[in-house]
């Protein structure tokens, strides 16, 4: 509240770069030295010791081990099959996909609510007995597009008409969800058998894992990459992070943020074909609290709600806990009531761990 | 004096803060009933010494006595059970809430832990009444007041607890002159009740009018206590705020009218912003660094966020003969400009990321082929530019949040560096910077100069812009009163025409 006139701040966070590790650990900063600009060879050994306490996702591959272990305790046999792990694969595929896009939008500094309805809306128009005519092929462009269209009219609300991402979002969940109920009369429509090649993408295995998982993978892939290695994830970045700094820097804010929600809705779009594929149906009601579980797989995998940092990896970490613990519920055949307490649970513990975390390195 | 008890005594006040010792030794005598006037640069300690006084910072050293007391305020509340409440520039009220919940915000009258709505209204009908203005009414929404009815809001707050001193920061910046009328009024009537009133005001005529006695800082020490606020001639009061203890280093200019052959950059024609800036022309050549003098709210940051489309306008700028129009701050990062914003971590940086990302941020588009990033071309012209200008820690991965201010500032210019640019803008580049990075930056500004490249610089602090600068434009409440070489004019003479309007 209180403008502070330039000075350093005085909070207990300021960074204190004289105690830092890393810069006890380099060469002396000699200020007046003239030959400090000389060679600068990679960081000394120790500071990229001190930097392994940051090795990204410790933690989270941590609790993952430690899932496995109490899976491989309490239900041995079950739980390290072959099938059962593929199983839980297939199981975060769906999710997964649509979190690929989350992370995008949350690392942007907004969020997508409607992500379950807008996949429900797809997987409806997709199995239409109009477009199942045409062939599976044009079922899958279908569902993409119908995603892709959802999402950027959510972005073009955000970013043109000023909508709080939250509202925004909210009323494409409701307007989604409606309209797929409407197109399909609230009824659950089959893929018909000439179309047999999209509920083929659950069945066909390839080294013994299902076609879907690759899809999966594939979209992982791609985020990562469109994340890390190229103008667009940088500028994800960037407007998440410092809007106001991303904009005098000459990057257009609002076409940017557009393009975030396009693409958490083409995300939307390929998990309606995979949960077409699973469920050889489309619906209404597919996708039911999916924004929940996105979200929550997101943050617990330590992308900040406030934007500008965040990872892929992280997420589809985030999500992979949440799925093994449901697996592991069922296997022990224990209440799904308990299952849901145990969920917020870990939401809380991851997000109290890394404020932790990110408090102690500066 | 001594016939009186002080009701504040602040006495050799220390605060460091990394790197500065932002006061350093001041010392504050405030009687009862009396507007007590702190003037000072930008810089000289003003908003520190207030907020340790508001409890929101805890000084390193001195003694602090209020009614004879001594007393620690360890946290805001702190200080208001003190009795001492601050009315900032930026008013901290609720917009949503109502005048009388604003009034009463965190000290509502309660009755087993319900609001007493009607006993809250009426006491602030009475609080607004006694200040003057029993027309705003307690139950109106804050938001839908005028910044000067937030005013008075701000001080029925003050007065609705039991407040022996009030400090006003700037109070006047945000209000038309009439209002200023009615504040001293109000002002008048809080004193003749025994409030004691600090007042801070960068504007000399206010302090004759309402003063009765001026504490003058600089560079965070107390030069001059006490002063007579009617009668002490200007010169000498303006004298003891300059004439700084430490001389600034500033490069060797080049000649005067040595630019006057170079191609012009940036040409701004009757620029206008409703209310803020009126039939503002000038324009700067390459190579050449023009100064913008001014005080906080007479428009200069305006001028600068008007040419690099970052605010509408009306009249013409023009860069190299282009016009900038409406593009917005793509267009005109795209025909070559750059800005340092005022506030550099809030405006310019990504905190949490590396140097390296910082810098490339406003040129991704050099390392793009197809969307995709060349990181190894990206990191290779980083540490480039970070030896070039002798960023430190030098280390391109850090997170630019572990640099100072002095390196954070290096980090934005080297921004701009990366790419090819014609003019640069420089808002207050230098805040929150050291002393001795200072000279450092000064360097690098007038080397990127000397590279060719335009430059237009904002300060508050006028030694750095008649230092720096090679044509000094003053401007007072969106016009420039002034233009001309920096070499033919003094501090003395600048503060005069800013603060008091003087023409030369």
């Amino acid at each position: 509240m209180t403008e502070s006139q330039g000075g350093a701040p005085a909070s207990p966070a300021s960074p204190a770069s004289p105690a830092s590790p890393v810069d006890v650990a380099g060469p002396p900063a000699g200020p007046d030295a003239p030959g400090a600009a000389a060679p600068r060879p990679a960081p000394p050994p120790a500071a990229r010791l001190s930097r392994l306490g940051e090795v990204p996702h410790l933690g989270l591959v941590a609790a993952l081990a430690l899932l496995a272990v109490v899976g491989l305790v309490t239900v041995p046999d079950a739980f390290a099959s072959a099938s059962n792990l593929v199983g839980i694969l297939s199981l975060a595929a769906t999710i997964g996909v649509i979190t690929v896009g989350a992370t995008f939008v949350i690392i942007g500094g907004g969020i997508d609510l409607s992500v379950g309805a807008v996949m429900a809306l797809a997987s409806v128009w997709a199995t239409t007995l109009a477009t199942q005519s045409y062939g599976p092929l044009v079922m899958i462009v279908c569902a993409v597009l119908v995603g892709a269209g959802a999402g950027l009219v959510n972005g073009l609300l955000i970013a043109y008409g000023r909508l709080v991402p939250f509202i925004a979002t909210l009323a494409m969940l409701v307007a989604a969800r409606g309209l797929a109920q409407r197109m399909s009369d609230r009824r659950t429509q089959l893929v018909q058998q000439g179309n047999q090649a999209i509920v083929d993408l659950s069945t066909t295995r390839v080294f013994g894992v299902p076609v879907l998982v690759y899809i999966f993978a594939v979209v992982v892939a791609a985020g990562w990459i469109l994340l890390n290695r190229t103008t667009f994830g940088r500028r994800t970045y960037a407007v998440g992070g410092n809007p106001e700094a991303a904009r005098l820097a000459g990057i257009d804010v609002r076409r940017h943020t557009m393009w975030l929600y396009a693409l958490s809705g083409l995300c939307c779009g390929i998990a309606a074909v995979l949960i077409m594929a699973r469920t050889t149906t489309g619906s209404s009601t597919h996708g039911d609290l999916y924004e929940l579980d996105a979200i929550a797989a997101v943050i617990i995998g330590g992308t900040l709600l406030t934007g500008g940092r965040g990872s892929i990896v992280g997420s589809i970490l985030g999500l992979l806990i949440f799925t093994v613990i449901t697996n592991l519920f069922i296997l022990n055949g224990l209440n799904t009531s308990d299952q849901l307490i145990a969920k917020g649970l870990i939401i809380v513990v991851a997000v109290l761990l890394q404020r932790r975390s990110l408090r102690s390195p500066t | 004096m001594s016939a009186v008890t002080p009701l504040l005594q602040m006495k050799g006040i220390v605060k460091r803060f990394p790197g500065v010792r932002a006061l350093d030794g001041v010392d504050l005598e405030v009687l009862p009933g009396e507007v007590h006037c702190l003037l000072g640069q930008n810089g000289a300690g003003k908003s520190t010494l207030i907020k340790v006084l508001a409890g929101a910072h805890r000084p390193d050293e001195g003694v602090v006595t209020l009614g004879g007391e001594e007393v620690r305020p360890a946290s805001p509340i702190d200080a208001i059970r003190l009795g001492i409440s601050t009315i900032y520039q930026e008013l901290d009220l609720v917009d949503g809430l109502t005048v009388a919940q604003n009034v009463f915000l965190g000290h509502e009258p309660s009755r087993l832990g319900f609001v007493g709505r009607s006993e809250a209204g009426r006491a602030t009908r009475g609080l607004l009444t006694r200040l003057g203005h029993g027309e705003i009414r307690p139950g109106t929404e804050v938001g839908r007041l005028s910044p000067a009815a937030k005013q008075v809001v701000s001080m029925a707050r003050a007065l609705s607890r039991d407040t022996r001193l009030i400090v006003m920061d700037e109070p006047s910046a945000a209000l038309a002159h009439d209002e200023v009328a009615n504040l001293f009024r109000i002002i008048r009537e809080l004193t003749a009740q025994g409030v004691a009133v600090i007042y801070i005001s960068h504007r000399l005529e206010e302090i004759r009018e309402i003063g009765d006695r001026v504490t003058v800082l600089k560079d965070g020490r107390t030069v001059a206590v006490g002063l007579p606020a009617k009668t002490t001639p200007t010169g000498e009061i303006v004298s003891l705020m300059t004439g700084r203890s430490v001389e600034h280093v500033f490069p060797p200019r080049p000649d005067p009218g040595s630019h006057e052959d170079r191609p012009e950059v940036l040409r701004v024609e009757d620029l206008a912003v409703p209310g803020v800036l009126a039939g503002v022309s000038f324009s700067v050549r390459a190579g050449e660094i023009v100064g913008l003098a001014g005080l906080v709210g007479s428009g200069r940051s305006e001028i600068i966020e008007a040419v690099y489309g970052a605010r509408r306008f009306t009249g013409n700028v023009l860069l190299e003969g282009r016009p900038v129009g409406r593009g917005g701050t793509g267009r005109t990062v795209r025909l070559g400009m750059g800005l340092a914003p005022e506030e550099r971590k809030s405006q310019a940086l990504l905190l949490d990321q590396s140097v390296t990302r910082n810098i490339s941020l406003a040129g991704l588009g050099r390392y793009s082929r197809l969307g995709w990033l060349d990181r190894r071309r990206e990191a290779a012209d980083a540490r480039a530019l970070v030896e070039r200008l002798d960023v430190r820690p030098g280390d391109p991965d850090r997170p630019v949040k572990t640099l100072s201010g002095g390196n954070q500032q290096k980090v934005v210019l080297a921004r701009w560096l990366l790419n090819e640019r014609r003019l640069l803008l420089l808002d207050e580049p230098t805040r929150g910077v050291d002393v001795g990075a200072r000279a450092e930056l000064y360097a690098v500004i007038r080397e990127l100069a000397d590279s060719g490249i335009g430059v237009l610089l904002v300060s508050s602090e006028v030694p750095e812009v008649l230092g720096l600068a090679d044509r000094v434009l003053v401007i007072r409440e969106g016009t420039v009163i002034h233009q001309g070489d920096a070499r033919d004019l003094d501090e003395h003479r600048v503060l005069d025409m800013i603060m008091e309007g003087g023409a030369l």
